[in-house]
């Protein structure tokens, strides 16, 4: 393949009411390479990516194709100049069998015929090493099998250009791994491909070329042997930031939380956390890693007061007046009310730790609403908060009053912990709380928790990222499937080895889908 | 006797069979049209304007034009009223529950005006008629009167419920085996992938809202013509547009379970004439009946809680494509 330009952007420009989400960006992808896309949260990689794949039409600007302009309104123009999207949020439909869903929106061929599609999504999985049964239902498959999907649509449709969304966020490291070896297979098959991450290893590791954007503006583009991780992060953010995360000694640590034997089931009996038992210290950041879904949620959960446990005690000692709470089957109100102070980063920003339709400051009032003296609303004490937390935490908004769902993820998830770290809890738990955060927001956040820490706050930190969890915990506990496979001290332990205990227990269901 | 309860049970699922098929075809698109009573109602009445206006008109009426203008009617009328309700909720995203309120409303309250007072305009003594047309739409196949009970079973409605019974079994195939039903499903299911597959949303959920919506407005329509022979009385179909929407869920968004479902609800819905000494307040509570049983189907799919049998995901949402 020669090195010739299949797709070229030219002064592409794109505003969403008042904020420019995209200004005057040019850049080109070759056949036969890989390019990432690299960016802070809200520096409009996505927003760009989706005008490419006709989702959002550019205010501005140019689309080349092979040298040949072209207008792309939908996204059934983008398919027919043979560009597919895998996007972050897949956009698979639940009901369907894997194949139903590759096939949907094709009306080139002559006959309706799943039988001939199945065949075909088999043939395509074999060329390029995917495992992937046709015939299974979406809302039956992992997360890394939807993934697979999406991707096999794109190449079902003989798209030569692919543009993947964060692929590796969802995906566990094995898996990132295997699908950074599908598309060195695909790139060597000649595709384009365009790739937009946050984590500057798999940038370095798996991309020929790097283009950063920052706040909508293109930075420029380096080639990735060229660069390195402290080059790469400073054109991405403007400003030098410390890679290292801090970490303090604990300091007089006590013992605040005694989980022991906890168990819960959900409502069709399946077991999510099987005789789970550790304790939490003030002063020191526990940390818990483990495969999306091993049972992370339902222990915070448990905690909060929000599930109900089959079996297993959580006593807390409360260190003002030192006496052992159970919180077992206590309800959220009555463990606020026992002084017990537990504050929760749900994993679902908006679903259950914000209201999207109500602004910042009513948002602060719905931990502080009870406080009032009369029974009229005090608006100012939350008002003041909200504004320092804009100021700490450089949240991006247009004043306390814009409704929290109108701003960006990253934004969204400040305010979130913002708000519960005013409380200055005792015990604080954060569930991914770096989400989705770019680097900046995310060491903000580090040092958020390392601040509670050293108030001597127990702090309960549940990350997806191995490195750092490394680097900011004290000690890591390991889940997998609903149990603790380990607890271990941070400061020995390697990846590897955390990698290792994720994975150890394996389920019998499993076996049998041939994962290993 | 056996065979008359059947017969008058499918007589009665006729009409609740077209609403409940307009309806499936509706929903899978993601539009929940509470209008269909109203549409239903609209149907039936713009059938009998038609067909009153044509038998006025001239000496002679023809069969053909009997059957065809009061059809053509209905289908415009129950038509319109589905596009008005399709343009309040997907061109400008209404939400879908009061539109829906609003279009029974105003279909009802079309019907009693134009039916009740067509008669007083054309000067009749109270009591708008359509013989005529009635009897052509009666019109059974000849051969069913000697074939006895199974011609009674099968051989003995007008042309209608054959129609009925067909447009299910129809819209059962095409949301199943066609790529346009794949299509409409994923549209009902998740409007964004959809969009993102290059599906037209507001297209599909314009046709099937609409041709849905054409579809209950001939449950009316057999209403007038066929069940109560050509007449109208205000209010006259009682609550059978609910009874449609009831039995969406009774066949669990599946028109082909929609026919059983419609010709059991038939029976439920007069089960009280077969049942001798009933006062007024016992028979109320026959015509309960239906709706014990909707709930009782809605408890058993949710508690056993399978994707498939779930309302399309996305139903009574509006789809916006640029909204962040």
């Amino acid at each position: 393949m020669s090195q010739n330009a299949a797709i070229e952007l030219r002064n592409i420009t794109k505003t969403f009411g008042s904020v420019v989400a995209n200004k005057n960006i040019s850049l080109t992808v070759n056949r036969g390479e890989i390019l990432s896309i690299l960016g802070e949260n809200g520096s409009g990689k996505t927003t760009l990516m989706n005008m490419i794949s006709g989702i959002y039409f550019p205010d501005e600007g140019q689309i080349f194709i092979d040298g040949k302009e072209v207008v792309i309104r939908s996204p059934k123009d983008a398919f027919e100049h043979k560009i597919g999207m895998i996007h972050q949020h897949f956009k698979l439909v639940d009901v369907f069998t894997a194949s139903e869903n590759i096939i949907l929106g094709l009306e080139d061929e002559k006959r309706f015929d799943l039988k001939a599609a199945e065949k075909k999504v088999r043939e395509i999985s074999e060329k390029y090493g995917f495992s992937l049964d046709p015939t299974k239902k979406v809302y039956e498959m992992s997360v890394s099998e939807k993934q697979t999907v999406e991707i096999v649509r794109v190449l079902y449709r003989e798209a030569d250009i692919l543009i993947l969304d964060e692929p590796t966020a969802v995906l566990t490291p094995q898996e990132a791994k295997r699908l950074f070896e599908i598309l060195r297979r695909m790139r060597d098959d000649g595709k384009a491909i365009i790739i937009i991450t946050h984590k500057l290893h798999e940038v370095l590791s798996l991309s020929d070329r790097v283009s950063v954007l920052r706040k909508g503006e293109y930075i420029g583009t380096v080639k990735t042997s060229e660069t390195d991780e402290k080059s790469l992060t400073e054109m991405m953010v403007g400003k030098k930031i410390e890679l290292n995360i801090e970490r303090a000694e604990p300091c007089n640590p006590q013992e605040r939380l005694l989980v022991s034997g906890v168990s819960c089931v959900n409502r069709e009996g399946v077991t999510l956390l099987n005789n789970v038992s550790f304790t939490a210290r003030s002063g020191e950041i526990l940390g818990i890693a483990g495969i999306a879904g091993s049972g992370q949620r339902e222990l915070l959960e448990a905690i909060a007061g929000l599930q109900k446990l089959y079996g297993g005690d959580i006593v807390y000692n409360d260190p003002k007046t030192g006496k052992k709470e159970n919180l077992r089957d206590k309800t959220p109100l009555q463990i606020r009310e026992m002084g017990v102070r537990l504050s929760f980063v749900p994993e679902d920003r908006l679903g259950m730790g914000l209201v999207g339709n109500m602004d910042i400051v009513d948002n602060m009032m719905l931990r502080s609403y009870r406080r009032g003296k009369t029974f009229l609303l005090e608006r100012k004490a939350p008002k003041n908060l909200a504004e320092e937390i804009i100021k700490q935490l450089e949240v991006v908004t247009p004043g306390v009053s814009t409704p929290v769902r109108r701003l960006s993820g990253g934004n969204v998830q400040k305010v979130l912990v913002g708000r519960e770290i005013s409380s200055s809890p005792t015990v604080l738990m954060a569930a991914y709380p770096v989400r989705g955060l770019d680097i900046n927001s995310s060491y903000i956040i580090y040092n958020l928790l390392n601040e509670q820490k050293k108030r001597g706050t127990a702090v309960i930190f549940v990350g997806e990222d191995l490195d750092v969890l490394i680097e900011l915990c004290d000690r890591i506990l390991v889940l997998c499937a609903g149990q603790v496979s380990g607890i271990v001290d941070a400061r020995k332990v390697t990846k590897e080895e955390i990698g290792l205990m994720m994975t150890k227990i394996k389920t019998g269901g499993e076996n049998k889908n041939g994962k290993e | 006797m056996f065979f008359t309860i059947i017969n008058n049970a499918i007589v009665q699922g006729i009409p609740l069979l077209f609403g409940s098929t307009g309806e499936i075809l509706t929903e899978k698109s993601g539009n929940l049209n509470l209008g269909i009573p109203g549409i239903m109602y609209m149907g039936g009445c713009a059938g009998i304007m038609g067909a009153y206006i044509y038998e006025n008109s001239t000496q002679t009426p023809s069969a053909a034009l009997c059957i065809i203008i009061p059809l053509l009617c209905s289908l415009v009328g129950s038509g319109l009223l589905a596009l008005i309700y399709s343009f309040l909720t997907i061109t400008l995203r209404a939400n879908q529950n009061v539109t829906g309120l609003a279009i029974t409303t105003f279909g009802t309250g079309f019907g009693d005006f134009f039916g009740g007072s067509l008669t007083k305009l054309m000067g009749n003594n109270g009591n708008i008629s359509v013989k005529l047309t009635s009897d052509y739409y009666k019109t059974t196949l000849p051969f069913a009167e000697d074939l006895g009970w199974f011609g009674k079973l099968f051989f003995s409605y007008g042309f209608l419920a054959y129609v009925a019974v067909i447009t299910a079994i129809i819209c059962a195939w095409f949301l199943k085996r066609t790529r346009a039903g794949l299509h409409l499903r994923a549209v009902g299911e998740n409007p964004a992938t959809a969009d993102a597959a290059g599906i037209n949303v507001t297209k599909y959920k314009y046709l099937a809202t609409t041709i849905g919506g054409m579809i209950a407005g001939l449950g009316g329509l057999y209403f007038i013509m066929d069940y109560i022979g050509g007449s109208w009385t205000n209010g006259g179909m009682g609550d059978r547009g609910w009874l449609a929407i009831a039995i969406v869920i009774f066949a669990i968004w599946r028109p082909n379970l929609a026919i059983l479902g419609s010709f059991i609800f038939g029976g439920l819905y007069i089960a009280y004439s077969y049942t001798s000494g009933l006062g007024r307040a016992a028979s109320a509570i026959f015509n309960m009946l239906p709706y014990v049983v909707t709930i009782i189907v809605l408890i058993i799919t949710s508690m056993r809680n399978k994707k498939e049998n779930q309302p399309p995901q996305s139903l009574g949402l509006p789809y916006f494509r640029e909204e962040r």
